[in-house]
Order: C-alpha cells, then structure tokens, then sequence
C-alpha cells in the first residue's frame, strides 16, 4: 500500500472536521473540510479462499483486473474505489443473483472518529465476531468511520456469461428462470444475463427464446427508486423507456429522484445515538446524513 | 420486585401467559449449552404487543429481558442475566405472508426453521439457512444467532436471507429495520440486528428471502485415507472455481459413530470422508461432478459413493445432521465447538486439535462445514470422571486460541453469547471492542436486553479464565 493505515489516521486526526475522497465519482468530498485519502494498493489475493485485501482507497479497476488474473471477482460495481463503493453500499445490476454488496465486507481496520484504527469483522468468509459492525460501516457514507484496508469476499468468474434481449413477459422470466443473474426491463424490452455452464446457458436461450446481445441496456439516468418487488408491476402505466427496472430486485433506474418518504421516528432516534456514539462532534463527513444522501440525489 | 414486575405484566399481558412459578423459571434458566442462569418470570408471548408489553415493563422497573425462541443455542446466548424477564416467542408461530414469485415471506420469530421450508416447498422455494438443529430451532434465533448451517458454502449464512426486521427496540418502541424495497433510507439496521443475539431488541416479524429449489443435485461421498488428503481437496476444489452448495468432513470416530447409531453405509475404515453437494443446471452439476472427481484422484481419493436417488441423498445427510445424537454412544456427555480457519489451515489445525485432546486425555469427534472452514469438534466425555470438565474446557479454549492465532475466528455460527463472550480479546482490542460496544449503548441505552452477552466487562477483560456470573460448567 502506498501508505499505512496507522498513517491514514495520522492524517485523520484526533480531533477537527475531515473528509475523506477516492476517485470522486460517487460525490466527493465534503466541501470546506480538509481532505484525506485513504491507502491504496492490493496486499493479498487468495483464490483458493475467496478473499481479497487492499487499501480503501485502490481503484475497482485494478480489483477487478487482478481478481479476473486469478479467475475470479468480486459483488462490488465498477468505477471509482472500494472504499468509495463501500461508503455509498449501492450494489450492481447482478444483485438478483450476487445478493446485496454490503454481505462482501468481511473485515475492516477503520479510522474512528477518535483517530484511533480500529477492527470490525474477521477474516473467513463465514464468521460471528460478535456486533456486526461492517454492515454498520457499508453504506454509512463515511459517518461513523473510515475504511482504511478491507478484506472482501470474492466469487469464481462464471465459465459463461451472457446477456439477452425478448420482448417476453419478465415476470414471468423470473418464475421461470434458474437463478439468472439480472432482469432487466424498461416496460416494453426485457433484457436478461444468464451465467454459468455454456451449454445451460444454450440450453435456456433456446428454451426461453432469448436473442443475445452485446450487454445491458443504457440506464436512462443516475437515479435509483427503491420500491417493493412485488409493486414493479405498477410500472405498465409509465411510459417504456422512461425506466429500467431490476425485476425481482426493485431497484427502478431513472432520470429524476424518488420522492422523498418520512422516516419513521424510532429510525431517526436510532441512527442519531449510533452518530452520538460513534462521532459525537459530528467532525468526520461533516453535514453528510445517510438517511438523506444517496446517488445521484 | 419481582412480585411488582409480575403484576405489571399481568395488567398487560393475559396472566395464563406470564408464568413466574418454579416449573417455568427452572425451566427456562439454560439454553442448549451447559450454562445456566435464573429467570424470574417466563412471558409467554402472542403477538408483537405481548413483546412490546414485557419489554416496557422491563424498561420501566429497569429489570433485564432476555428473548427465546427454542432454546436449542448452544453459546449459552439464551441463558438468562440472574433474574430476568424471559420472553418467549415460541408462540408466535405463524407464517404471515408468502410471496413465491418475488421470493419473500414475512414470518413470525416463533416459527420452527424446517417448518418453513416444509410449508413453502410446493412452491418451488425455501429457506436456505439449515443448522443441524433445523428441525427444532426457530427463525428468531437464527436471526439473533446469524445462524449457518451446511448449505450456507454456496448461499451465505442468516444474514443474507433476512430482508426486513419488524423488531421491538429495548425502550419499547417498534420499528422496522431494512424492508421490502431493496434500499431503504440510512444506515443498514437490518445487518446490524441480525446476529446481535438478543442485545439489541427482540424481532417480532421476519421478512426472509426463499430461494429457488434446484433443477439438479448430486450428492457424494468420497472417502480417504487422511484427513489432510480430504481437506486438501477442499482447497483444491474452490481454488478450481467451483464452489458446491456444501462441503462436510466427518472423521473416522464420527463414521464409526454414525453407522453404529443409523447404519446408513458409512465407510468406518477410512480416515475421513468429505460429502459433497453440488447443484443447478443438468451440464453444471454434471461438470463440476466430473471435475471434482478429478481433483479427488489427484489426492489419492479411496471410494466415491454417488446418491442414486433422493432417498439415497436423505440418508447421507441424515448421517451427517445426526452426528450429534450418536454421540450418546460414545459417552454421556459433550462438548461442541465452533470456529473457522482459513481453508488452507483445515489439515494443520485438525491435527492440532488431534494433538490438544489427546494430551488431556479426551476424545474428539470432527464433524464440520470443511467448505466454509468452519470447525465443529466435539468433545466427548463422561463428567464423573474426576478432572474431566476442566480438561474439557481447558482443551477448548486451547482449540479456540489456535483457530484464531492461524488466522481464523472465534465462531462460525453458534454466536459469542457467554461461552465465548470472554475470548473475544483474542480478537478484539479494547478499542475494537469499545466499538462495538458503543453500537449496543445506542441500541439500549438502558443496557437491559440480555446484558452481559458478548461483550467482556472491561473488569475481565484478559482475564480468559473468568467464569460468567450465574454460570454453571
């Protein structure tokens, strides 16, 4: 790593305003507050594990590159850094099949608000290492802490991977389907990604009359609405093309922002004594609230 | 107090429900552990007011409140804090809602985890978590216990299938933690209640994820004539890239148990067997079959035994979950650990623990999730023999203190709860452990739910010999 993490939380500090930045693609730093980055650089990749451990600040363009030299990748979205993609907790278009990004953190050493570096998780893919504080840290948007190294979990690059476009019903695709690794449709198309043996992949087209193409749609916008699976249906009265929605998931890409809901108080209460506890003087992101940020909003 | 805590639940609570005589207090003072505390009055609660109910009782006289769901928790982590209000969910037992096409139902915490995929199963889905003790444990302790199981290799542990908590905080209120909707607003308080075993609130309604049944399964056994040969191949095989739907190793003394006890075929000559469970797609589970066959013969593999059918399959598995009750023939008592090594560490750390009981004079069973790294080594004993309890749990914490000096954790699924809420500083700096700590204060300010769980005082912090208060070994 081009830096330690005792030397990250040397830089932190014990005690002023600070904001950390990685490649600033998911918003940036904190204007007005000094700014620190986090280390950078891959220390350790275990196939036969299934773990890989970097700095916080190393770019998921070389994650994913090293990663893919030893056949494998990890449930995290491309662009900008790990630590970055942590902070924000959004996952990919493959959350159908891969889960949500925030069950890859297996352990971190984090910069608290006290400057002192401090571990949450364990190292093996499976472990109780009691209160789970990198659930905690994934999508806290550098508020209660931040990442210096990670140790994330890491999966086999499938033997095939396809996408493929029908005009078929897509929820009907998704009772149908064996775990396919995303559904995508705007309302008129339906776009699907299947993985795996090439032969079941051939096998599934045909039966499902799947016409492959390059890759995924183009999201009509940086905004994602989160809505209940079960309501996707709802979105034949919009017009097609006007979003695309992640069947199964609920995850609804668009070009403007979702409404805005009340939050509930016992939720607002809670996470107001986790920042007290975790940074009482409000100094790291300063002004940064996970329940209102978000991408693209 | 107690007799004003009584009376005040039962202005709230249907008296039949709140029990305080000594059948039920004595009843719930232990888990599935061998640890034991002292209930003061045991709730027998209905409904998501019941829980609300007991638990603003507790908050209002200041009284400790421990939720239980079967009891089968084997880290003492539903061992009541000395006079504690119990509340058990047991009752609360219905499965709500299924939504089969979106994968999802919302549950009572009372519901029994085998049930639940027995019930959906027409559907074409279930429940992925399967702890050995599926049939008898429930899915609120799965969710306190962030609970595993063998298929958890390929699909995750408790965590990744719970998808919203409807939970009553410790100061009564309720609230619902993650949801249906994939992102919901703010921090993720859904992966933070999961596996907090019973500090951070108690979960009146589950929301769990179902998974798809599979198209295909193949289901091997493969015997060798070491164990470092059977969990070479483990390495072997998730370094191929594949990664099957469980991995188990048992040892010749669990094989040899097993087929006294069950008679299911099982090879008592080898050193060790691995069964193996690969599913999906008829060309995946077809390759990958064939690729791990391979893979075995590079490491001298003995015999392979292919399920012939469903039936065939039950009978390896109910081998291999019924491990446990064999014991009985082995001696009268045990003692189950539970912890993860890296994969590459399995053959070194099992001859270690070889190595440990055989100097205290103790015999070891290994029957564990060697896909997962997750060591489950019984000890078995007779604890009449004078000395033997000691030995046992002085090998223990031999073997714990191992697992983690390799590179390994404290535990895979059974939780921290009391047996190893003082190992925790093997992992933990006081700082790492001020952390977590500090999440529990926001969680229950009052630090009355199921208090001394987990984290060590700070007063026996390093003190890795200390005894819980109230505990009996």
């Amino acid at each position: 790593m081009d830096q330690t993490v005792d030397e990250f939380a040397a830089a932190v500090g014990t005690v002023d305003p600070v904001s950390v930045e990685g490649a600033a693609t998911r918003g940036g730093a904190v204007p007005g507050v000094p700014v620190v980055r986090a280390p950078v650089g891959i220390t350790r990749i275990d196939a036969a594990e299934m773990v890989l451990e970097c700095g916080a600040g190393t770019e998921m363009a070389d994650v994913h590159e090293a990663l893919a030299e030893v056949g494998q990748t990890v449930s995290i979205p491309g662009g900008g850094t790990i630590g970055g993609a942590l902070a924000s907790g959004v996952s990919d278009i493959t959350r159908l099949a891969h889960g949500p990004m925030r069950d890859v953190l297996l352990q971190t050493h984090f910069i608290a608000a006290s400057g002192k570096v401090t571990k949450a998780g364990g190292p093996t893919v499976k472990n109780v290492s009691g209160f789970d504080l990198c659930r905690l840290l994934v999508g806290a948007w550098g508020t209660l802490g931040f990442f210096g190294d990670v140790i994330v979990r890491t999966r086999p690059l499938p033997r095939s991977s396809r996408w493929f476009m029908t005009d078929a019903e897509p929820f009907e695709l998704l009772a149908t389907l064996y775990r396919p690794v995303a559904i995508l449709w705007d309302g008129a198309t339906t776009w699907v990604r299947l993985d795996g043996d090439p032969g079941d992949v051939d096998t599934t087209a045909a039966a499902c009359r799947l016409q492959q193409v390059d890759g995924s749609p183009t999201l009509p916008g940086p905004y994602r609405w989160s809505v209940a699976p079960n309501a996707l249906g709802e979105l034949r009265s919009e017009p097609p093309g006007s979003f695309v929605a992640e069947i199964g998931v609920g995850v609804v890409h668009r070009s403007v922002p979702q409404p805005r809901h009340p939050t509930d108080e016992a939720i607002r209460q809670l996470h107001d004594r986790i920042k007290q506890q975790f940074d009482p003087s409000g100094r790291l992101n300063p002004g940064l609230d996970p329940l209102s940020v978000g991408v693209g909003q | 107090m107690t007799d004003e805590v009584v009376g005040a639940l039962r202005e709230r609570i249907d008296p039949a429900r709140v029990r305080s005589g000594s059948t039920e207090t004595r009843l719930y003072r232990r888990d599935a552990s061998n640890m034991t505390g002292r209930a003061s009055v045991v709730v027998f609660a209905e409904s998501t007011a019941d829980v609300q109910a007991a638990v603003m009782v507790a908050s209002r006289f200041g009284v400790s409140f421990l939720a239980r769901g079967s009891g089968t928790g084997l880290a003492g982590g539903a061992v009541p804090p000395d006079g504690a209000i119990v509340i058990s969910t047991s009752k609360m037992n219905r499965i709500i809602s299924v939504d089969a096409e979106n994968r999802q139902a919302w549950v009572e915490p009372g519901v029994l985890n085998l049930d639940l995929s027995k019930q959906i199963a027409h559907l074409g889905v279930h429940f992925a978590p399967d702890p050995s003790s599926q049939q008898t444990c429930s899915i609120g302790g799965n969710v306190a216990n962030n609970s595993g199981g063998p298929h958890c290799l390929a699909d995750g542990v408790t965590s990744a299938h719970i998808l919203a908590l409807e939970v009553v905080l410790p100061d009564g209120s309720v609230a619902v933690l993650g949801g249906e909707e994939p992102e919901p607003n703010g921090l993720d308080l859904r992966g933070v209640f999961v596996g907090s075993e019973g500090m951070f609130g108690v979960a009146t309604k589950v929301c769990v994820r179902l998974m798809q049944n599979h198209p295909d399964v193949a289901t091997m056994l493969m015997e060798f004539d070491s164990v470092a040969d059977g969990a070479q191949l483990v390495s072997d095989i998730i370094a191929a890239g594949i990664v099957p739907a469980a991995v188990e190793m048992m040892d010749q003394l669990c094989l040899q148990a097993v087929e006294a006890w069950l008679h299911a075929g099982l090879p008592t000559h080898a050193a060790a067997a691995l069964l193996i469970e690969c599913v999906g797609p008829a060309g995946q589970v077809a390759a990958e079959v064939e690729q791990i066959r391979t893979l075995a013969r590079a490491r001298g593999v003995s015999n392979v035994r292919i399920a012939a059918d469903d039936s065939e399959r039950a009978e390896l598995w109910k081998a291999r979950k019924g491990a446990f009750g064999a014991v009985a023939n082995v001696k009268p008592n045990y003692y189950l650990h539970d912890t993860v090594v890296p994969r590459a560490r399995l053959a070194e750390v099992i001859e270690k623990v070889y190595e440990i009981t055989a100097r205290h004079g103790i015999d070891v069973i290994n029957v564990f999730h060697a896909g997962d790294g997750n060591l489950h080594p019984l000890l078995v004993y007779d604890a009449r023999e004078e000395g033997m309890v000691e030995k046992v749990h002085e090998a223990g914490r031999e073997i714990v203190a191992f697992s983690v000096a390799v590179g390994g954790v404290l535990s895979g699924e059974h939780g921290i709860g009391l047996e190893k809420r003082d190992l925790m500083p093997l992992m933990f700096s006081e700082i790492d452990l001020s952390a977590q700590e500090a999440l529990r204060v926001a969680f229950d300010p009052q630090l009355i739910a199921n208090p001394n769980k987990v984290l060590p005082n700070p007063a026996t912090c390093g003190d890795m010999h200390a005894v819980p208060d109230g505990a009996w070994i």
